[in-house]
């Protein structure tokens, strides 16, 4: 259906003749980075999915000068993040005397973390980020104060964790006790928001590839973050985009760390099943 | 229902002298989609319309395509491009549309842009935060008036 709309938009663009980029589907360039992290930028649909075939990363989506700049780590500006949370993490802070590297060791042997947050604890008996479970970490086993959930350290930090993970495919449980969590952020990835009555499908599920005023409409995949956007010139976290796209609808929001933004983060999250873990990564 | 806002738009142009008080949102009339007359109770002004089409007011364009309205870039390709769509829709069916277009589709993505209910989380503009107090429609009924008039003059 996306397919069959765009070509017939694009077909009419081009009848029509206006100016502006008529491109109706993402490109068809490869991603790797430093000339070694191979990234899966398009995937087959976990099976999950209903309405979309094939997943791509939101670099597929971008032009060739903002892709570029993900491609060389000395480019990326989200890697100065990266640098700053290699710090942190052998920084002792709290009463216990310890850093993440005294439990954890080097940050390398962190791979694969990332790809399968938010994560169900049994312990807690919840769905977890891992925002989340690093400020546990800190409080339980550093005796450290939490973090901002939005904040630098722990943005910073995420985007470190990401960094070691990038090229492995996402991958994140749906089902067993984390199945409830999982259906209420399908719920809420589904529901017409706001006196725009705008949901996250109705632009990035059925008009993907589309273009939306100046912005080429991407599938919204989060397999990036923290995204590093050169419109505010910051890494920026999963809840917080997530805001900015719900404010924009002229909606009350739902906040940073809610648990609505934790449910619609494991299921977006799980729409990108199968993509690489590709943060820090770089969009407009 | 239809017959009850006539005779109350009637009255109202009475009370007022000359001057009709435009339809609430909520009063508003749709026959199969179409709304039969002008719901601020002037006609609509083409001009007036066209600037109502860019950034700022209905922001039309953002989904879009008017070759018309070139001068502004960036038109959209999320809904049809409107050439020619006063050639296909009646001026009653565009004020439907515009309106509140899911009263003919009811599964657009369409906003609809004169209505005042019936949201989820209605939001203070665009801060974020909760609504106060009743709610705007995202255009007035001139405004409304004013883009139907503009849109009859798309013709191919």
């Amino acid at each position: 259906m996306n397919g069959f709309n765009g070509g017939l938009l694009s077909a009419l663009a081009l009848t029509v003749g206006l100016g502006g980029v008529a491109t109706a589907e993402p490109d068809d360039d490869s991603l790797t980075i430093n000339g070694e992290i191979a990234i899966v930028t398009e995937a087959a649909a976990p099976a999950h999915l209903e309405y979309v075939d094939t997943v791509y990363s939101g670099w597929r989506f971008r032009s060739d000068e903002t892709q570029a700049v993900q491609m060389d780590d000395f480019d990326n500006p989200g890697m100065l993040g990266v640098e700053l949370g290699i710090e942190q993490w052998s920084a002792v802070d709290g009463s216990e005397g310890e850093s993440c590297a005294s439990c954890h060791g080097d940050v390398e042997d962190m791979a694969g973390v990332k790809a399968v947050y938010p994560k169900w604890n049994e312990g807690a008996g919840e769905v977890r980020t891992i925002e989340m479970q690093i400020n546990d970490c800190r409080k339980t086993r550093m005796g450290a104060e939490e973090w901002k959930y939005n904040g630098g350290e722990m943005t910073n930090t995420v985007a470190l964790l990401a960094s070691v993970s990038r090229g492995l495919p996402v991958n994140v449980a749906i089902d067993g006790p984390a199945q409830s969590t999982w259906e209420k952020g399908k719920e809420i990835y589904y529901t017409r928001y706001g006196q725009l009555e705008l949901s996250c499908a109705n632009c990035h599920e059925d008009n993907y590839g589309n273009m939306i005023r100046a912005d080429h409409l991407s599938q919204g995949q989060i397999n990036g973050f923290p995204t590093y956007r050169l419109k505010n010139t910051k890494l920026n976290t999963v809840h917080d985009r997530f805001r900015g796209c719900i404010r924009d609808t002229r909606a009350h929001t739902f906040s940073v760390a809610s648990p609505e933004f934790i449910a619609l983060e494991l299921y977006v999250t799980s729409r990108g099943n199968g993509l690489s873990v590709e943060g820090p990564s770089v969009r407009n | 229902m239809r017959k009850l806002l006539m005779v109350s738009a009637a009255l109202a142009v009475t009370a007022s002298a000359g001057w009709s008080e435009a339809i609430m949102p909520a009063s508003v009339s749709f026959d199969d989609g179409a709304v039969a007359s002008s719901i601020s109770g002037q006609p609509g002004d083409p001009e007036a319309g066209r600037l109502v089409m860019n950034k700022g007011a209905g922001n039309c364009i953002a989904c879009h395509e008017v070759s018309v309205l070139s001068e502004w870039p960036f038109h959209g390709e999320v809904g049809p491009a409107l050439d020619g769509v006063g050639d296909r829709w009646s001026e009653a069916e565009l004020r439907g549309i515009v309106s509140n277009a899911k009263m003919m589709f009811p599964e657009t993505m369409m906003p609809s842009f004169y209505k005042t209910d019936g949201y989820i989380r209605p939001g203070n503009a665009f801060t974020g935060k909760a609504a106060e107090g009743e709610l705007e429609p995202l255009l007035t009924a001139q405004q409304i008036e004013d883009v139907v008039a503009f849109l009859l003059t798309l013709k191919e």
